[in-house]
C-alpha cells in the first residue's frame, strides 16, 4: 500500500514538476518593459466592427521601426466585451490596447483599478483638450482616473431611401425632407401617412428608434445614483409609447438589427428612412452593397434636435507589460490626424476638437449617399448633441437584453403593455 | 546511494537468491509489478484531476457565493443561490425548452438512425461513399451549420418560408413561436448527428453473427421479421449507448440556440427566451451578467440531472440488454 502512495506521489510529482516548466516557458520569455525606445516592442490592439485602423497601423509601426503591432478584430460589440470583462476578472489576456464602447464604459470605470491612468502615464500631448469636453470627461472614473482616450463619436442624423420617398409622393430633396424629421411625433406620423400607403415599412427595428431616443433624454435607464430608473422615468415611458404605437401602425420592418435578415432588408428596400449615427453610413453601404448606390441619402436632421449613439474610447489594462508604449499608440490612434483618416476610411466621426473644424472633415462628400457633404453634416449634427447623459453599470446590458427583446417581442405579437412589464422585469433582473 | 553500492554488488557476487535481505533489482522489479500499473493509468488521472474534478468542486464551491466577475471579497450566501433558482421561472422555462429540443431532436434521430443503418447494411453500390456521405455532416462546422439554418429560418427571407408561401401555406415566425423555434432547432441538431449515430449502429448490426439471419430465413421469416426480431433485440445495447450518449448531448446542447438567436450574439434565447436552453442561461449568468455564483449553482444542478437521467439509463441498459440476447436464438 506504501509503496502504491509513494509511486502515485512520484508520478503527481513529475506530472507537476513538466507542468511547472512549461508554465515558466511560457512566462519566462515576457521580459518587462525597458524605457530603450531601440528595444523592440510587441503591442496588441483589440477593437470591436470598424475601427478604420488598417492603413494607420502599419504607418504606426513605419514610425516606429522597433514596436510590432498586431491587430485583433471582433466582429459583434456584445461578445467582444463579454470578453473583455472576463480576462479583467481572470487578470491576463487582455491586449495592450483595448476599445471600450460608450455603452459599456460603465461596467469598465466600475473596474478602473484595473486600468492604467492615461493622465499619469500618457504623452504630453494628449491633453484634456484635444476632446469634446463631455467625450473627455465620460472616461474619468469617480475618484478622477482618466482610463480611455475617446476615438469616435456618433452624432445622429437620418438616412432615407430617396426614390421610395418619390415613389410614394412624398419629397426627396435632402434639404425638402428635413420638415418631416423634425420632431418623433412628425416622423411617426409622416410613417404612418407612408406605412397606410404603401403598405411598407417606415424603419428597420423599433429597437434602433428607441434606443436613438433614450440616448436623447437627459437621464437613461441607470439614474446618477447608479440605480435602476427605468420605471419612474417618464420619458423612457413616452418613447416606448411612442415606438410600439407606430408598430402597431405597420410603421416596422421587424428586423433585428445586425442580424441576417436585417443584412438582406438593406438589399430588398425593406424599409424607408433608417436613424444613422455618423459610422451607420458604413454598415449602409456595406449591407445595400452598390446596387443600391444613389438610392440612399442622408440629411442634417434628427427628430428631437441632435443626440449621440455610440462612439468608443482606448484603454491600457494594468495587465499591459508596456504599459507606455501602449499609451502612446493610443494617444496617436487618437490624435486629430489620425481621427481624419479612420473616418475617411470607415466613417467613424472624430471626437477631436481639431479634428471637427479640419478641413479635410469638412469637405468630405459620400459619392454612395448622392455626394452628401457628410463630413460637414455631421460636423453639424454633433454640435447639436447636448451634455450626454449618464450611462451607470449595466446600461448597455439594459439595451441588448431588456429593451431590445421587449421591442422584439411586441413586433412579434406581444402587447404594448406586456412588453412594457418584460422590460422592467429584466431590467430589474439585470441590475440586481 | 551509500546503501546501493553496498549491497549491489554483494547480491551480484552471490549470483543467488539466498540473502536473506532482498536486492536492490529484486525490490525494484517488485516496485514494478506493483507501482507501474498505477503509473501508467496514471495521466489520465491527474490530467482529469486538474481539469474534470478540480473545476466540478470548484464550481461547487463558487456556487455558495454571491460572486461578481471582478469582485475581490466574494460574500458566502450558503444554499441561496440554489434557493433563488429553484423559484427562477426563467430556469424552468430554459429546463422545459431544454427538454423539448431534447426530445424533438433524440426520438426522429433515433429512429431515422435504425433505419438508416439497416439501409447501409443491405448490398450497395459504393457501400463505403454512403457510409462516409452520412458522415459528412457530422464534420461541418457547427458555426457554419448554425447560420446557414438560421438563414433558412428567416421569418422573411427565408427559404423554408419563402418554400411554405409557394406552396400556399402560411409563413412561421420560427423565432418568435416557441414551438416553432424548437423545431427548427432539433432539425439542425438531428441534420448533424443522425449520420453519426447511423454508423455505430451499423457497426453493431454487422456484428451480428449472420447464422442467425440464416437460421430465421430457413424458418421462413421475411426482411421485416427478421429486422425486428433478430436484429433489433440485438442492438438493443448499442441503442442504450446511443440514447444515453444523445442524452448527455442534448441536455447540454447549447450553439444551435445560441446561433439561432435573430440578435447576434445574444444569449436570450428569442425575444422572450422561447429557445433559451438551460447551458445557454448559465452562459448568459455567468458572461453577460457576470453572476458567476448563480452560473455555478446552475452549472451543478445540470450536472444533477444529466447523472440521475444517465444513472437511470444505466440501470436500464443492465436490465434491458441482458435478457433478449441470451434467449433469443
Amino acid at each position: 500500500m506504501r509503496t502504491i502512495r509513494n509511486g502515485l506521489v512520484l508520478a503527481l510529482g513529475i506530472t507537476m514538476t513538466a507542468l511547472g516548466a512549461t508554465a515558466c516557458g511560457s512566462g519566462g520569455d515576457q521580459t518587462p518593459a525597458a524605457a530603450n525606445p531601440n528595444e523592440h516592442v510587441e503591442l496588441t490592439l483589440s477593437t470591436f466592427t470598424e475601427f478604420g485602423y488598417e492603413a494607420l497601423i502599419p504607418e504606426y509601426e513605419r514610425l516606429h521601426p522597433n514596436i510590432k503591432i498586431t491587430h485583433r478584430k471582433t466582429g459583434q460589440g456584445g461578445p467582444y466585451h463579454q470578453d473583455l470583462i472576463t480576462k479583467l476578472a481572470a487578470g491576463s489576456g487582455l491586449a495592450d490596447v483595448a476599445a471600450v464602447e460608450e455603452g459599456h464604459l460603465s461596467d469598465v470605470l466600475d473596474k478602473g483599478s484595473k486600468f492604467n491612468d492615461l493622465s499619469k502615464i500618457g504623452p504630453a500631448d494628449a491633453s484634456p483638450d484635444r476632446w469634446l469636453g463631455w467625450k473627455y470627461d465620460a472616461a474619468k472614473t469617480k475618484d478622477g482616473k482618466v482610463i480611455g482616450y475617446g476615438t469616435d463619436i456618433g452624432p445622429l442624423a437620418m438616412c432615407y431611401r430617396k426614390d421610395m420617398f418619390k415613389a410614394a409622393g412624398l419629397p426627396d430633396d435632402p434639404e425638402a425632407v428635413k420638415p418631416l424629421f423634425a420632431t418623433w411625433d412628425s416622423y411617426f406620423a409622416a410613417g404612418a401617412d407612408y406605412s397606410a400607403k404603401t403598405k411598407k415599412a417606415w424603419f428597420d427595428s423599433a429597437a434602433q428608434n428607441f434606443n436613438a431616443m433614450v440616448n436623447q433624454l437627459p437621464q437613461g435607464y441607470i439614474g446618477s445614483d447608479d440605480k435602476l430608473a427605468v420605471e419612474g422615468n417618464q420619458g423612457i415611458k413616452d418613447a416606448w409609447t411612442k415606438v410600439t404605437d407606430a408598430v402597431a401602425k405597420g410603421e416596422s420592418a421587424k428586423l433585428t438589427a445586425f442580424s441576417n435578415e436585417w443584412n438582406t432588408g438593406f438589399k430588398q428596400g425593406a424599409f424607408a428612412t433608417k436613424v444613422c449615427p455618423a459610422w451607420m453610413l458604413g454598415v449602409i453601404k456595406e449591407q445595400a452593397g452598390p446596387e443600391n448606390a444613389n438610392k440612399w441619402a442622408v440629411t442634417a436632421a434628427f427628430p428631437g434636435g441632435g443626440g449621440n449613439w455610440g462612439g468608443s474610447y482606448l484603454t491600457v489594462p494594468t495587465q499591459s507589460k508596456h504599459p507606455k508604449e501602449a499609451a502612446e499608440l493610443a494617444a496617436w490612434l487618437t490624435a486629430p490626424e489620425q481621427q481624419i483618416k479612420a473616418f475617411q476610411a470607415k466613417g467613424t466621426f472624430p471626437s477631436q476638437v481639431k479634428a471637427l473644424s479640419d478641413p479635410a472633415l469638412l469637405s468630405q462628400t459620400d459619392a454612395y449617399f448622392g455626394g452628401a457633404k457628410v463630413g460637414e453634416l455631421f460636423a453639424e449634427q454633433a454640435k447639436k448633441v447636448q451634455k450626454p447623459q449618464y450611462k451607470g453599470p449595466g446600461d448597455g446590458q439594459i439595451q441588448e437584453n431588456a429593451s431590445s427583446p421587449a421591442l422584439q417581442a411586441v413586433e412579434q405579437g406581444k402587447s404594448a403593455a406586456d412588453g412594457w412589464q418584460q422590460l422592467v422585469d429584466q431590467a430589474k433582473k439585470i441590475t440586481r | 546511494m551509500t546503501v546501493i553500492d553496498k549491497v549491489a554488488p554483494e547480491g551480484s557476487k552471490a549470483g543467488e537468491r539466498t540473502s536473506p535481505r532482498p536486492t536492490f533489482r529484486h525490490k525494484l522489479s517488485r516496485w514494478d509489478v506493483k507501482v507501474s500499473p498505477y503509473l501508467y493509468v496514471a495521466p489520465f488521472f491527474i490530467v482529469f484531476g486538474i481539469v474534470g474534478l478540480f473545476p466540478l468542486l470548484y464550481t461547487a464551491y463558487v456556487s455558495m457565493f454571491k460572486w461578481k466577475a471582478g469582485d475581490d471579497d466574494p460574500q458566502f450566501i450558503g444554499f441561496d443561490n440554489f434557493k433563488e433558482l429553484f423559484a427562477d421561472s426563467q430556469f424552468w422555462n430554459a429546463l422545459t425548452n431544454t427538454v423539448s429540443i431534447f426530445l424533438l431532436s433524440s426520438v426522429p434521430q433515433l429512429i431515422i438512425a435504425v433505419l438508416l443503418a439497416a439501409l447501409l447494411g443491405a448490398r450497395l453500390r459504393g457501400a463505403t461513399g454512403w457510409r462516409v456521405g452520412i458522415l459528412l455532416p457530422y464534420a461541418a462546422s457547427l458555426v457554419a451549420i448554425g447560420i446557414i439554418f438560421a438563414n433558412l429560418f428567416g421569418p422573411k427571407y427565408g427559404l423554408i418560408n419563402g418554400v411554405l408561401q409557394t406552396i400556399g401555406l402560411d409563413p412561421v415566425d420560427w423565432q418568435a413561436s416557441r414551438f416553432g423555434s424548437h423545431v427548427a432547432i432539433a432539425i439542425m441538431v438531428n441534420w448533424r448527428w443522425t449520420g453519426y449515430n447511423a454508423l455505430i449502429v451499423l457497426a453493431a448490426m454487422q456484428a451480428i453473427p449472420k447464422e442467425l439471419h440464416e437460421a430465421a430465413l430457413i424458418d421462413g421469416a421475411g426482411t421485416w421479421r427478421r429486422f425486428t426480431a433478430v436484429t433489433l433485440p440485438l442492438l438493443k445495447p448499442t441503442l442504450i449507448f446511443v440514447t444515453i450518449t444523445s442524452t448527455i448531448g442534448g441536455l447540454q446542447i447549447f450553439t444551435e440556440p445560441k446561433l439561432f438567436d435573430a440578435l447576434p450574439g445574444s444569449n436570450n434565447g428569442g425575444s422572450t427566451n422561447q429557445f433559451q436552453t438551460v447551458t445557454l442561461y448559465l452562459y448568459q449568468s455567468a458572461f453577460e451578467n457576470y453572476n458567476l455564483g448563480y452560473a455555478s449553482a446552475i452549472a451543478w444542478v445540470l450536472f444533477v440531472i444529466i447523472v440521475l437521467i444517465a444513472l437511470v439509463n444505466f440501470f436500464l441498459t443492465g436490465r434491458l440488454a441482458r435478457t433478449p440476447a441470451v434467449k433469443k436464438k
